[in-house]
């Protein structure tokens, strides 16, 4: 049998030929008239003020942070998902402790109002 | 797949003239054929059918009759408005970063569409095989939210950066639960191949795994509506708040590969769930079928798998025309103190579960596995033990929001008789 990611790369390439040739067949049929007012941003149809890459909420940087841990913890657990039936009962027991570890870190996680919407 | 591969080989064998090695190319032709049919045949059919059934379905439930011009029952509205999306005119804003730009819309669809190459659509008929099927999923759905943080970011627009933020908190919130779910499932199979776990959904070997595991069903089901980012979890694209979000300086193609990218989503998370829950193309008289006769066989199974995505589908839609949007801080709420709590507990209880019935095996490592205490009970006594095991969960996590409910209204109550004294 064959590398089964081949049909992934096939199916690479026929995706982007949707939007490559999407766009193509577009670029022949659509008008291009350009003007600084169709240009301009969008903001409640007023003078857009300012620059839109501005500061943001720092929350969503601490949720990134807190769902790295869970990502990881997660890629961890895969492999112990398949081998589960190749695996002694001690396997189940270890993986109690490394979740309640997890876990007690969102306990901590919550209880420093690090989930919390401000 | 393979019997189809078998038949173009023997074609290929026969006719001489195509002058390829049969043995190395039939497969790879037959997978050429089916990818591009994939990409550019059944992606765009997905979002022309679904904008033209969701503006239906959602018209009847809010008492309307939705689009009934363009051809009988408004059928070729869709297909109208794909016309006069290709020739709109595309606008550029000024400022925005270019690159990311135009790549953002392309990347998202191109995510979307790849799901569908692990999918099982009927006995023998996938794409591939893969042995990592739901983790390599996990890996290609979460590429369509750099996408949407693309489009959101290079837009030089205020709405819709703030849009692709909102859409990676989310999405990064409900891939915990998500992630955990098919974890819970690939335990009970003993395989992420989505073809492996069809298998094990056959009466013989325990059934749907809605009916084993319905507490896994539902954070699963609700993460993906999430991940998808639909009503009611559609704040990305929230028109009355963010106007819509991070497409909103999008016109013309790139705003409708937008469009098929969340339509072509949306179906891969019903086509999943049907995979993963529903038995996949399992239903009456197909492995029988199959046995017999591959091509009819594979015909019954594409029409049980397109009854099962229908369903889904269709709640779907119904989620979409009944439900209000959540705020952002429910939501987030919703999917860190809940869902991925809950689905923590529901992993381990039903890794207890499975080991109680776990079949004897020599593992060929120097030591043997015994079987479970409950091992003769089989398939069938497996999902009776963890459907019981669900409705316990779901019963001590009700028990736990009524308290923790509780609890938070009487401090509610507590500060509103501060402020009155």
């Amino acid at each position: 049998m064959q590398n089964p990611y081949i049909f992934v790369g096939i199916l690479v390439l026929a995706a982007l030929l949707l939007p490559v040739v999407g766009l193509g067949v577009a670029w022949f049929l659509r008008p291009h008239k350009p003007n600084p007012f169709k240009q301009s941003t969008y903001e409640c149809g007023i003078e857009p003020i300012g620059d839109a890459w501005v500061q943001f909420k720092v929350s969503y940087y601490i949720y990134a942070l807190v769902f790295v841990v869970f990502d990881v913890e997660s890629v961890f657990l895969f492999p112990w998902a398949v081998a589960y039936n190749f695996l002694p009962l001690y396997a189940l027991l270890e993986v109690i402790i490394f979740v309640a570890i997890l876990f007690f870190a969102l306990v901590y996680a919550w209880r420093k109002d690090a989930l919390k919407w401000i | 797949m393979e019997q189809l591969i078998n038949w173009l080989a023997n074609i290929l064998e026969n006719t001489s003239w195509w002058g390829l090695p049969a043995d190395v190319s039939a497969a790879v032709i037959v997978w050429s054929v089916y990818g591009f049919i994939l990409a550019l045949v059944v992606a765009p059919m997905a979002m022309i059918v679904l904008t033209w059934l969701e503006r239906k379905i959602i018209a009847r439930i809010q008492d309307r009759i939705g689009p009934n011009r363009a051809g009988p029952f408004g059928l070729l509205q869709a297909v109208a408005d794909a016309i006069k999306m290709l020739t709109k005119e595309d606008t550029t804003p000024a400022g925005a970063d270019r690159v990311p730009f135009n790549i953002g819309p392309g990347l998202a669809a191109v995510a979307a569409i790849l799901i569908y190459a692990v999918i099982p659509v009927a006995p023998g008929i996938v794409g591939t095989d893969l042995n990592i099927g739901i983790f390599y999923i996990v890996a290609v759905g979460s590429f369509g939210v750099l996408g949407i943080l693309m489009a959101g970011w290079s837009s030089n627009n205020k709405y819709a950066l703030l849009g692709a933020f909102r859409a990676v908190s989310q999405l990064v919130s409900y891939e915990i639960p998500m992630v955990l779910s098919l974890i819970t499932i690939a335990v009970v199979a003993g395989s992420m191949s989505t073809v492996t776990i069809v298998d094990k959904q056959s009466w013989v070997n325990g059934g749907w795994y809605l009916i084993a595991m319905p507490v896994t069903f539902l954070l699963f089901f609700l993460s993906s509506v999430a991940e998808v980012g639909r009503s009611p979890f559609d704040l990305l694209e929230a028109d009355s708040e963010i106007v819509a979000g991070f497409h909103v300086e999008y016109s013309g193609l790139k705003f409708g590969l937008f469009m098929i990218a969340e339509y072509v989503h949306a179906l891969a998370v019903a086509a999943l769930t049907a995979t993963l829950f529903l038995g996949g193309w399992h239903g009456p008289f197909v492995t029988q079928l199959t046995a017999s006769s591959p091509v009819a066989g594979a015909i019954l199974g594409h029409i049980y798998f397109l009854l099962k995505v229908g369903v889904i589908v269709f709640i779907l839609m119904w989620f979409r025309g009944t439900l209000p949007r959540f705020r952002i801080d429910q939501l987030l709420d919703f999917g860190w103190k809940f869902m991925t709590p809950v689905a923590l507990l529901n992993l381990l209880v039903t890794a207890f579960v499975v080991k109680l019935f776990q079949p004897g095996v020599s593992t060929g490592m120097g030591y043997a596995i015994s079987a479970g205490p409950l091992a003769s009970f089989g398939g069938v006594g497996q999902t009776i033990a963890l459907l019981i095991a669900n409705l316990l969960v779901a019963f001590l996590v009700s028990l736990a929001v009524r308290a923790f409910a509780r609890r938070s209204k009487a401090q509610a109550l507590r500060a509103v008789a501060a402020v009155e004294n």
